[in-house]
């Protein structure tokens, strides 16, 4: 589904990735791990198609098909969904209405009818009690004021509406508290099935306890220093990233 | 001759049928002879410096209309809010029209303002509250004063609560150009009363309109309004202002607003369009624990020029003001926004609050924005900002990973920029309609009901 290929990505001339290469198919699940800097943003950033980072070298293709040139909205239609570490807050516009927009801009790109307003009501409705979120937080303003756990919650909410063929998850656990945690991880793997994938990018392992990774990566100074299952995430745990 | 000697000289003729012993009459004169001391302002005058008011001042324009101009009820009635009950004062180039409107007299008063300028029942009025507020520095205000001799008369009671909404509808028929119209509306809320109001001006596209000559004959018309308004002890109004004009007018808007001891008053501007519009808004506390709110939402295209000048005097303790004012600004249209506190020495604990962000969406658009506060007490709370830029690059890339193609994003990035300013907005008829109104300006269609 996501290959990448000897990826090298610069950020206002600096390097920040230096060859990273990464193959996830689908029914997969992957965390990406590694310190402070090591560039794990970056990654989700250049696949989500962000236009501040450059791709000096190297290649990403979804599908096969390279996405190198095509713009986030773009990669969004194609399937591709990222979570934000940092969701922004955009006071006057709802929930309810930010995602009714992003369905119908979806299924419009895709040549597809708009959603009927009684199937979206009934999707946000699922979708919501999936995720315990309240219906009033469904008509508050995106983001704004919203707790930590809120925030992140919202983003699992939006890719359940979305729902991505490949979901980049940037730090889903920070700010979280551990009844949040429960709640976001169990979202999470409620939604995962045998088509779709999951990138899971995380500092620390508690994440990696509720959704279990087949794959665990550790980058390092911009290139994946090493791979390996679920248990390289327990020794890292245990002995840190010095250890690799 | 120039305008100011025209408009002095027509004077007289233009009073020709007021008794000339009336509370009125006088009150006229003396304002002509004032206007006749100061003229019109120009850029060197503070007050003026970023709005060209000159260019609109053309020695053409008349207060003197030549005939009455009828026009279909479709074209009117586009013009109403819609979907609720109200309260009409409809006036067609200045002149009451009595066939659409919906008065009253009944327990309360909703009705025009020549059968109180002309009836002496209602001289009590004239002398306690007419003329009573202006800034008697003001050119508009006095030539308003020297001119005015129709508009809404409101007068709610002691305790009543207005069972439906008020619309002041003034409508330019275009039947003739150059025409200076001087609409005048007096209010008065009595204590523990409440009143939801709406005010519009709209003008249709000239008749007959003849590309050989127009550009010759042809003189845009200019509104010169005042508003007085009385908020009394304990009473609550929501007033609204829709100014969504042709290109082609322009409107000079004094609206002056008294509040007493525990009232609440609030002023929504929405400008839309027109040439050159100018608001000056000014809310004086007379007492303690008032309440006075400020917002508008201006967006402008083209060549269009709105001027926000907005004055909260503050003359007692304990009482807040709240102000909040967006604008958006495409192609090559310009934004003033001047906003003046005054806290006198025996206002302390007040809370004033001032906001004003702007977003320049066209390479040529332009804004001027300047906060004004003249502080003489020692224990106040008061607080300022002002930002102009562009769309949130950030929020704009959020909003892209979902899906939304660019020009969306834009649109309804925009779009909750403004829309933010309407959450105060109680009718819920008037908020949907002035959602279609922004969503419409900012050219997208959202993918949801308003």
């Amino acid at each position: 589904m996501l290959k990448i290929e000897n990826l090298h990505v610069s950020v206002e001339g600096k390097e920040i990735l230096k060859g990273v290469s990464l193959e996830v198919k689908k029914g997969e699940i992957h965390a990406i791990m590694g310190p402070n800097g090591s560039g794990k943003s970056t990654l989700s950033s250049v696949i989500a198609g962000n236009e501040d980072y450059e791709v000096t070298k190297g290649n990403i293709y979804f599908n096969n098909e390279n996405i190198e040139d095509l713009s986030a909205e773009e990669r969004a239609h194609k399937g591709i969904f990222m979570s934000f570490q940092y969701p922004v807050e955009i006071p006057g516009i709802t929930v309810t209405n930010f995602i009714k927009t992003a369905i119908n801009s979806n299924l419009k790109a895709r040549g597809l009818k708009e959603m009927p307003a009684n199937e979206m009501l009934k999707k946000i409705r699922e979708k919501a009690n999936l995720l315990e979120i309240d219906s009033r937080f469904l008509s508050r303003s995106l983001n704004q004021g919203f707790s930590g756990g809120e925030k992140k919650r919202n983003e699992i909410f939006q890719m359940a509406m979305l729902e991505p063929t490949l979901a980049i998850l940037d730090e889903t656990d920070s700010g979280l508290d551990i009844d949040a945690l429960r709640i976001v991880a169990s979202g999470v793997n409620k939604l995962k099935n045998k088509d779709n994938a999951t990138v899971v990018i995380t500092h620390y392992q508690r994440l990696l306890d509720h959704i279990i990774p087949d794959y665990v990566h550790v980058l390092q100074d911009g290139k994946i220093a090493k791979s390996g299952d679920k248990d390289l995430a327990l020794q890292l745990e245990e002995k840190g990233y010095d250890w690799i | 001759m120039s305008l100011k000697e025209k408009l002095v000289s027509s004077f007289l003729a233009f009073e020709l049928d007021t008794d000339i012993n009336s509370p009125v009459h006088d009150i006229r004169s003396k304002s002509i002879k004032e206007f006749e001391k100061i003229g019109f302002p120009d850029r060197k005058n503070e007050f003026w410096k970023y709005t060209p008011i000159k260019k609109v001042l053309s020695e053409e324009l008349t207060v003197f209309k030549k005939k009455r101009h009828l026009i279909d009820f479709e074209k009117v009635k586009d013009f109403f809010i819609g979907g609720i009950e109200s309260y009409k004062i409809i006036l067609i180039d200045g002149t009451y029209d009595p066939l659409w409107s919906n008065t009253t007299h009944k327990g309360v008063d909703i009705c025009i303002l020549s059968s109180v300028l002309e009836n002496d029942k209602y001289s009590n009025i004239i002398s306690h509250y007419y003329n009573k507020l202006i800034d008697t520095n003001d050119s508009f205000s006095l030539l308003n004063t020297s001119f005015s001799k129709e508009g809404a008369y409101i007068h709610i009671p002691k305790n009543v609560e207005l069972d439906k909404p008020i619309e002041i509808i003034h409508i330019n028929s275009g039947g003739e150009s150059s025409l200076m119209l001087q609409p005048r509306n007096l209010i008065i809320l009595e204590e523990g009363s409440k009143a939801q109001i709406i005010e519009s001006h709209y003008s249709l596209q000239e008749k007959n309109t003849d590309l050989s000559n127009s550009n010759n004959d042809h003189i845009d018309p200019l509104t010169n309004t005042l508003t007085e308004i009385y908020v009394e002890e304990n009473a609550n109004l929501d007033y609204y202002k829709i100014q969504n004009d042709l290109d082609s007018t322009s409107i000079i808007d004094n609206t002056y607003i008294d509040q007493k001891k525990d009232s609440v008053a609030s002023c929504h501007t929405f400008s839309f369009g027109g040439n050159i519009v100018r608001n000056n808004l000014n809310f004086y506390q007379n007492g303690k624990n008032i309440n006075s709110i400020l917002k508008g939402i201006t967006i402008l295209g083209s060549n269009q020029h709105t001027d926000h000048h907005t004055l909260v005097h503050h003359a007692s303790p304990n009482c807040e003001s709240y102000q909040e004012y967006k604008g958006i600004y495409n192609d090559k249209s310009t934004g003033v926004f001047n906003g003046k506190v005054v806290v006198d020495k025996i206002a302390q604990k007040i809370n004033a609050f001032q906001q004003n962000n702007n977003l320049l969406m066209g390479d040529h658009s332009s804004v001027n924005t300047k906060p004004q506060l003249e502080i003489f007490a020692d224990d106040v709370k008061c607080s300022h900002g002002c930002t102009i830029g562009q769309l949130d690059k950030s929020a704009l890339y959020y909003l892209k990973t979902r899906g939304i193609p660019e020009k969306e994003a834009k649109g309804l990035l925009t779009y909750a920029f403004a829309n933010n300013v309407l959450e105060n907005v109680k009718m819920q008829v008037l908020k949907t309609k002035i959602k279609k109104i922004i969503a419409n300006k900012i050219g997208v269609s959202l993918g949801f009901e308003l």
